[in-house]
Order: C-alpha cells, then structure tokens, then sequence
C-alpha cells in the first residue's frame, strides 16, 4: 500500500509547511482564521452567472501564496485530488440550461456552461483559500486561538492530542502495514483476514500508548490541567491585515472591478 | 542528607494477568550515588522504574523515599523529588513545542512564569538543545527527542533522576553525547539499561537483576567483569572489557 506511505508523508509537508515563518505564518490565528472563512462567505455569495466579477478574488490566495511561500505546485495538485467532486457537481449544467447567454465571436455560449465555470471558479478559490490558511497556520496554533475563542479546555486538549499522536499512529501503522507487503509477496497480505487482526494490534498499541504517556503526564504533576505559557496577542498588523483584505472584498464585490479595469485600457 | 534515599524493602510485584514480575527486591540507594540496573529483556527493570515514583505500587513490601513511604496519597509529593525519563521519548513528549512540553512540569508546580522560563531555558541548554525550543517534537530526530525528554525532567530539578533505557535507538554519535551529559549530572542517577557499556562508564554501583530477583549488587567494575555472573543472567561482557 506505497498510497498510504504517500499520503503520510504529504501530510507531513503540509505540516512543515506551517511552520515556516513568514508575515502570513506570523499572523494571529484567529485572525487568518476569521479572514479566511468571511472570503469564503463572499465568494459563495455570488449569483449563479457570476464569472468575471470573481477573478479579482484570486488576489487574497495570490497574496497568501506568495507571501508565505507556499509551492503552487503542492496546492494544485491537492486542488486536482478534490477537483471531481466541483466538475461533478456541474456537470448536467449544460445540458439543461441551453438558452444562449452570450455571444462569443459568433459562437453561442449557453447558460449552463456559465454556471457550471462559475461553480468551478467558486470551488477552486474556496478550497485553495482553506488549503492554505492550513498550510500558513500552524496546528497548535489553530488550538490555541479556539481556546481564545472560548470552545472548552477538554475540547481543545483533545485535539492537541490527536495531532500530535497522528504523526505516531501513522509511522506506527505504516510500519506494521509494510512489515506484511514485505512478506506476502504482492498477494495482497491475504486480505480480510490480516487487515483485521492489524486493526486489533493498533488498537492494542494506542490503548497501551495512552496509558504511557498519561503516566508520563502523571510524573510531571498533571492535575487535568494543560497550561501553557505562550500566548497570542492580537496586534496592530493582525488588525490591519484583517481591516483591509475584508475592505477589498467588499469593494471587489461592490463594484465590477474586472469591467472598470477594462474600460480604462479601451479609452487610453 | 537523609531525604535522598531509596529504600526497597522485599518488594513483590504481580501484574493483573498475573506476571510476577518482582519476586522480592531488596536494596538502598543514598544520596549522590549513581546506580545501574542491569539485566536481560523481561528481568523487571521497567517495572521497578515504574516503582520509583509510584506509578506501579508494590503488591508486597515497601518503598520508602527519605522519610516517606511511597503510597497513593504521598506519591504526588515523591513525583517532584524523583524525575522519572521513560522509555520511548514519544510518550514523555506530548505537547505542541518543546518549549511547551518542558514547561509543561515545572508550571504544574505553581512556579512563576519567570521562574518557569529560567528553569526550561536552563534545562534546555543542559542538554544542548535551546535552539529547538520551538519545534514541535515530532520534527526532532530520536536522539534530539531524547535530550528534550531528559530535559523535561531536569526542569523540575527533582534530587533523584531515574532513566529507563536511555541509550535505546541512538546512533553512537547521539549516544556518546548522551553518556557525557549523564556523566555531568551530579543527582542521584538510578538508570536501567541492557547497554552494559553505558552503565560502566556512567554508574559507580550495579544491581544485576534477573527474573525480578536482585541477583548481585556492588561496585560496577567488579560485577560486570564477572563472565560468569553475566553469562548466568543471559547477559554478555560489556564490549570495552572484552579481551582484556
Ligand atoms: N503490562 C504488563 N502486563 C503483564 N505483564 C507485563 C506487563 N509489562 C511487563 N510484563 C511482564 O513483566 C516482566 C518484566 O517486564 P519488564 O519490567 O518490562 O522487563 P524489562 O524492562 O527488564 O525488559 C516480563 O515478564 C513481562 O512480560
Ligand atoms: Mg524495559
């Protein structure tokens, strides 16, 4: 199973990737986080037929992109793995929307085909904006700013958890899971049966692990508490950042900048 | 100074399947002494460690650190004298950063928030490994992930430091790094290992154990030259004394 190998490790740059440090790393959280989902909230509340006023939102990606150094490779590519379900989504868009919308030199466009790149243009700037508040945020990062934002202490510790044992759980699994290709010769491991008694041995292993490092946490005086020392301030540049990319929004979605920006190169 | 000795007096322990695993085990550890507990897979050593600051209570027999015998009501007192590191570093090291995680102890202990950086910037430059002090513990190599975890305990500044199987899965660079930083520890120093070599050059004292039995007990280079004696206890001449 080399996908499962593949997928691990692709999960592990995304993790390296995040702690990079860069302006859009240094960001507050919450802040990224907060931005982020009201760019989506834009984008989706586009009409229906809604292509040329979208493309200047590309800028915000653009900008994250560039800024925090994140490949454009590695986001497109994940882009292309969710890529099916948006051309799915679509697809009989044409096929019931036939009536002409546009006239593209000659060639009827019809309002199915308008849709159906509209709904592809919302996907691709949803998921890559969501993509990359991932990759420019780090994990414990996204913990703490929920722990601002007041979600419980239980909650949060749960979750700083099955980060940080994601990592050993998956090496682990990927071990046992190539200890047996090593030895069932491209049969398949004999199926069913060995896939189940892995399943068990993990089981066994994490329960076992658990109780270690309760143990481990017990020795240093853990009283069902975390504390910990750092601390996120929201400052003068996460409150800049915020102000003017959601002023841009609305401004993009205000005013058909793509058309302006056209009518000032056709006069001159 | 009476508070830093160990004393095991006859301790039995069974797990609940029924595995006993210290059948009797006798022995004192006092102050400033640094003692090794050798013996073969399966000897007991991780169960005796897991005695040393309560985790496992005996079945039979006592355990009384200075003046305090170890029970359930007295071993969160005794978890801030006795600093124990396990075995796999994964375990001892569960938070976001290292920073995190060697703070983790000493805030438990109610320390200021400055006495609290003091204490993780002074325990992590013991062992070499300031400069990590942001990284999340699962971008660390395994000998890195064992300095930080020695760390995490010696920012308690406990007075005894108890190593299970320090030297497992180091590469020889890491290894040589780790015995000189043990060396330099002027605790009381109690670790298990099946790494002979590392327990001649690190530990004055010796206790041979085997079938959760203390089989010898005495001064290192003695027992561990004796062929015999360790070839009883499914046990080999550590490499630098062999030939001699
Ligand atoms: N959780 C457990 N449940 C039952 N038996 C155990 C458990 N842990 C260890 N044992 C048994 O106790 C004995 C001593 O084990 P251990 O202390 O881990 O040895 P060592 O660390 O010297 O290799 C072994 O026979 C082992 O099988
Ligand atoms: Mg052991």
């Amino acid at each position: 199973m080399p996908s499962f190998d593949k997928e691990y490790f692709n999960l592990g740059y995304l993790d390296t990737l995040s702690y990079k440090d860069t302006f859009v790393h240094r960001l507050d959280p919450r802040i990224k986080l907060v931005t982020t989902f009201i760019f989506i909230l834009f984008v989706v509340s586009f009409p229906k037929y809604e292509i040329l006023k979208m493309l200047p939102f590309f800028f915000f990606p653009v900008f994250i992109l560039s800024v925090g150094e994140i490949p454009l490779k590695f986001i497109l590519k994940k882009l292309l793995i969710a890529s099916p379900f948006a051309l799915f989504v679509g697809i009989f868009n044409p096929f019931f929307d036939t009536a002409a919308m546009y006239n593209f030199y000659g060639i009827p466009i019809s309002g199915g085909w308008v849709s159906y790149l509209s709904i592809i243009i919302k996907f691709i700037l949803t998921v890559t904006a969501a993509l990359l508040l991932v990759a420019t945020t780090s994990f414990p990062g996204v913990c703490l700013a929920l722990k601002k934002l007041k979600v419980p202490n239980v909650f949060v510790v749960q979750l700083l958890f099955l980060y940080r044992y994601m990592f050993v759980l998956t090496a682990e699994t990927m071990r046992i899971i190539r200890a047996r290709n090593m030895r069932s010769f491209g049969k398949k491991g004999r199926g069913m049966k060995t896939l189940i008694s892995i399943i068990g041995v993990l089981f066994v292993r994490t329960v076992e692990r658990s109780e270690r490092i309760y143990q481990a946490m017990c020795s240093r005086g853990f009283d069902g508490e975390i504390r910990l020392l750092t601390s996120y301030k929201i400052g003068f540049v996460d409150i800049s950042f915020a102000i003017t990319a959601i002023t841009v929004f609305i401004i993009f979605r205000g005013y058909d900048v793509t058309k302006t920006l056209g009518e000032l190169i056709t006069k001159t | 100074m009476s508070h830093h000795i160990i004393d095991f007096k006859n301790v039995h322990f069974n797990y609940p399947d029924g595995t006993e695993a210290l059948k009797g085990v006798t022995f004192r550890i006092t102050h400033g002494e640094s003692v090794g507990i050798v013996g073969a897979n399966g000897a007991g050593k991780s169960t005796l460690i897991f005695h040393m600051n309560g985790y496992l209570l005996p079945t039979k027999g006592a355990i009384i650190i200075g003046d305090v015998q170890l029970g359930k009501t007295t071993r969160n007192e005794i978890r801030k004298k006795v600093g124990v590191v396990f075995q796999d570093p994964d375990d001892q090291l569960f938070m976001p950063t290292v920073f995190d995680d060697v703070s983790f102890g000493p805030l438990n202990m109610g320390l200021t928030k400055n006495r609290v950086i003091e204490r993780v910037t002074e325990a992590l430059n013991t062992v070499g490994c300031y400069e990590l002090k942001d990284r999340p513990p699962h971008h660390l190599s395994s000998g890195q992930k064992r300095a930080v975890s020695i760390a995490t305990v010696i920012a308690m500044q406990p007075d005894i430091l108890v190593m299970d199987e320090p030297a497992a899965s180091l590469d020889p660079r890491s290894r040589r790094q780790l015995i000189e930083l043990l060396k330099e520890f002027k605790h009381t120093k109690i670790i298990a290992s099946h790494d002979l070599d590392l327990i001649l050059e690190v530990c004055k004292r010796c206790i041979v154990i085997a079938d959760g039995k203390v089989r010898a007990d005495g001064l290192t280079e003695e027992l561990l030259m004796d062929e015999k004696l360790l070839i009883e206890n499914s046990l080999e001449l550590p490499l630098s004394l062999k030939g001699r």
